[in-house]
């Protein structure tokens, strides 16, 4: 069936108007006024795979908006014991959820749920596809900072085949023809990446990806994702770490954005994470309000 | 009670006997008695005791032969039985059909070759075994590849695996040709393949979806065709063939005259990676559909003869195996039942591939390839295998409708044209649109 509507599966999806929409009701979002938008609803927040900031975020917006909040993770739950993601669905749907957000290790398992089950579905991140919310809560950071997305150049760095975060902001970020640059090792940024969206390309040296650059994203590079790939973590450092002097190469004004966590002393040195360009915890604080927008949208809220 | 048959009027294609004309064919005692031109055999005096089949306006063929069919017994019956999935080949036109050993326990014994054959399995149609190349096809040590061919298996495969060792793949296609038994490859190269889900491409990166890359197929063709070239008498069959890099060997081996023969599947002719939607696990197989450029090479090697046969790949799951996160969902697709329409409305009337070419990859060609003796032609005195079809009939295929216990088809629902309209297997009908 149709995923329920309200649900938010992904960005490549979604249309550029509907993306501003959403932008605007966050914006609207005040975390130190929230109105009940949710009062009485049941938010259950289903994490299979760890997350401090998406996690903590979804919960806080919920409950500032009024709703009940259930976080079940894989470990201490039913999942544990062999159930089936859809199973784990048909047992939330019974427990009466007005929303589901879903974190998942494989690419796609919400659209699974979402095609079985009439609750909207909240993609909290699935494997290495998409991550709409962070696109979203990045999406309105830039906003912040930037007057609109109109002749913009973002160069995100990094370990981009392992990055949901990066698939999902190049879908958001190519729908405004915002000009996108991948930097990295062929390794973590196969030739192919350039087909994501339009208006991306792909440079191999850092100096490429900073020269006229408005927003800088630095990625993590997801060890535990490898599997069988191998990189030279110290040539990585050499080659795409983010410090002081390479910063100096992009737009005077350029922000420096990291969807966490961030690792010290690998993709960036803490003159970065904690330099006046850095617009890391704004992301976070960004969260809570672009969380709010996607969770009252789910339940007809959003107006 | 008659044990005779006469098919009347039908249009007979024999590529095998070079045949592609109106004929009669007279069924006897499990044979093919007579095949003449029209209204000849009751002229030399056949008794009323024939019982006859209107033919008119349907072309009959000798009885497809599926080289590669997972039927799951022994051990995994919630899935598919040797009773259900020979009724889903009944339906599809195939008199006989190849079962694949990765069973549970792996048939690599000459007692479990046995049990596939007794009787009481209940076959619709004739069951072939493949027996295992190595023990539990762990792929360390060959099984008795002697007695099991006595035994009744047409061939030896790990399939579902590949035989990866170099050495063991040496030796197995040593011994097979000591026995002219051909060895069957699962051309994957593990190492390359963890944990991938589909094709490597633009769409398996953009689905965040790891892919398994042509060249862990490829490279293992090639170094599988480069033994074969070398080794006398060696008879390798690559098993569902995808890529075109894989081709390219196939050909070079071919050229060379080795006994190489290989088999394409027709998801393989039919869909690409592109044709995926909404992470729907019906379109998860191994190996993957692959690129457009493999799919457009393949259709060249199905016609200019490279591809010696179709062959399903025909893989039942229970509905909680693939309903679920696609990276974890079972590989496979069911296939007996849709295999001929995909082949005559993708291959024939899309691509304009001759009838008598397709009809040759259902029948001479996989007879070629596993010496299916007296099967895969209608000359006079091979074993009553008959399938008599319509080349122009639209149908919908309703995966609900199946034969098959499972229904994981990415084609459900498709408007396909060319229908079975009867199988014959030893010259009695055994399944009738």
């Amino acid at each position: 069936m149709e995923p329920a509507r309200g649900s938010l599966l992904s960005i490549e999806h979604i249309g550029a108007n509907e993306i501003l929409q959403i932008l605007k009701f966050a914006r609207r979002m005040n975390p130190a006024k929230p109105q009940p938008l949710l009062k009485g609803k049941k938010v259950l927040l289903l994490f299979y795979e760890t997350s401090t900031r998406t996690r903590c975020s979804f919960e806080i917006a919920a409950k500032l908006l009024g709703a009940h909040t259930v976080l079940i993770q894989s470990a201490g739950s039913s999942i544990e014991k062999g159930e089936s993601l859809l199973d784990t669905g048909y047992t939330l749907r019974a427990l009466g959820a007005d929303v589901i957000v879903i974190r998942h290790p494989n690419a796609g398992a919400p659209h699974v749920m979402a095609q079985h089950l009439d609750v909207p579905i909240i993609n909290a991140g699935d494997g290495l596809h998409e991550h709409p919310s962070q696109a979203l809560l990045d999406a309105n950071t830039i906003l912040r900072n930037k007057k609109s997305f109109k002749g913009l150049q973002v160069a995100i760095i990094g370990d981009i085949f392992h990055s949901r975060v990066a698939r999902s902001a190049c879908h958001l970020l190519s729908k405004f023809g915002v000009k996108i640059i991948l930097c990295g090792p062929a390794e973590v940024v196969p030739d192919i990446a350039a087909t994501l969206a339009p208006g991306v390309r792909i440079v191999r040296h850092i100096e490429d990806a900073l020269r006229g650059t408005d927003v800088l994203v630095l990625l993590r590079v997801q060890t535990e994702r490898l599997a069988g790939l191998k990189i030279d973590l110290p040539d990585y450092v050499a080659r795409y770490q983010m410090n002081a002097a390479r910063l100096k190469m992009a737009k005077k004004d350029c922000i420096v954005m990291h969807p966490g966590p961030i690792i010290r002393g690998l993709e960036l040195t803490s003159e970065i994470a904690d330099g006046p360009q850095s617009r890391i915890l704004e992301e976070v604080r960004n969260g809570v309000p672009t969380r709010m927008a996607i969770l009252a949208r789910a339940v007809g809220k959003m107006r | 009670m008659s044990t005779s048959l006469l098919i009347k009027g039908g249009h007979v294609i024999d590529p095998a006997a070079r045949i592609d004309a109106p004929m009669d064919v007279l069924l006897k005692d499990g044979r093919v008695a007579e095949i003449t031109p029209p209204n000849k055999i009751r002229a030399k005096g056949v008794h009323g005791d024939v019982e006859k089949f209107d033919a008119r306006g349907l072309i009959v063929v000798p009885g497809f032969i599926d080289l590669h069919v997972h039927l799951r017994e022994p051990g995994q019956a919630y899935k598919e039985t040797i009773a259900t999935g020979t009724a889903a080949a009944a339906a599809g036109g195939f008199t006989s059909v190849c079962t694949m050993p990765n069973t549970i326990p792996v048939v690599d014994s000459v007692e479990w070759i046995e049990w596939l054959r007794r009787p009481e399995r209940n076959a619709v149609v004739n069951v072939f075994p493949i027996a295992a190349a190595t023990r539990a096809s762990k792929g360390v040590t060959l099984t008795d590849f002697r007695d099991l061919h006595s035994a009744g298996a047409v061939a030896v495969t790990d399939d579902g695996k590949p035989i990866l060792e170099d050495s063991i793949m040496r030796e197995a296609l040593v011994l097979g040709g000591e026995l002219n038994l051909p060895v069957v490859q699962h051309a994957e190269d593990t190492r390359m393949t963890e944990n991938c889900s589909m094709h490597a491409g633009a769409r398996s990166f953009r689905l965040g979806l790891r892919g398994m890359t042509a060249a862990a197929e490829a490279s293992i063709v090639e170094r599988d065709v480069q033994l074969a070239m070398h080794i006398p008498n060696a008879r390798l069959h690559v098993a569902h063939l995808s890529a075109a890099d894989s081709l390219k060997s196939v050909r070079r081996g071919k050229r060379a005259r080795a006994r190489i023969t290989c088999e394409v599947s027709p998801h393989h002719f039919t869909l690409t990676d592109e044709d995926m939607r909404d992470y729907d696990s019906n379109y998860k197989m191994n190996p993957p559909l692959r690129s457009t450029s493999d799919l457009e090479a393949i259709m060249v090697a199905l016609a200019d003869g490279t591809v010696d046969a179709i062959a399903t790949d025909h893989a039942p799951h229970a509905a909680h195996e693939k309903e679920m996160e696609f990276e974890r969902a079972a590989f496979g697709i069911t296939g007996l039942e849709t295999a001929l329409a995909l082949a005559i409305t993708k291959l024939h009337r899309e691509k304009h591939i001759p009838l008598p070419r397709i009809v040759e990859l259902f029948t001479a060609g996989p007879a070629r390839c596993f010496d299916l003796r007296g099967r895969g032609s209608l000359v006079r005195g091979s074993i009553a295998d008959v399938t008599i079809f319509d080349p122009k009939k639209k149908w919908t295929f309703d995966a609900a409708k199946s034969y098959s216990k499972s229904k994981n088809t990415p084609f459900d629902g498709w408007q396909l044209t060319g229908k079975v309209i009867a199988t014959i297997v030893g010259g009695k009908v055994v399944y009738r649109a």
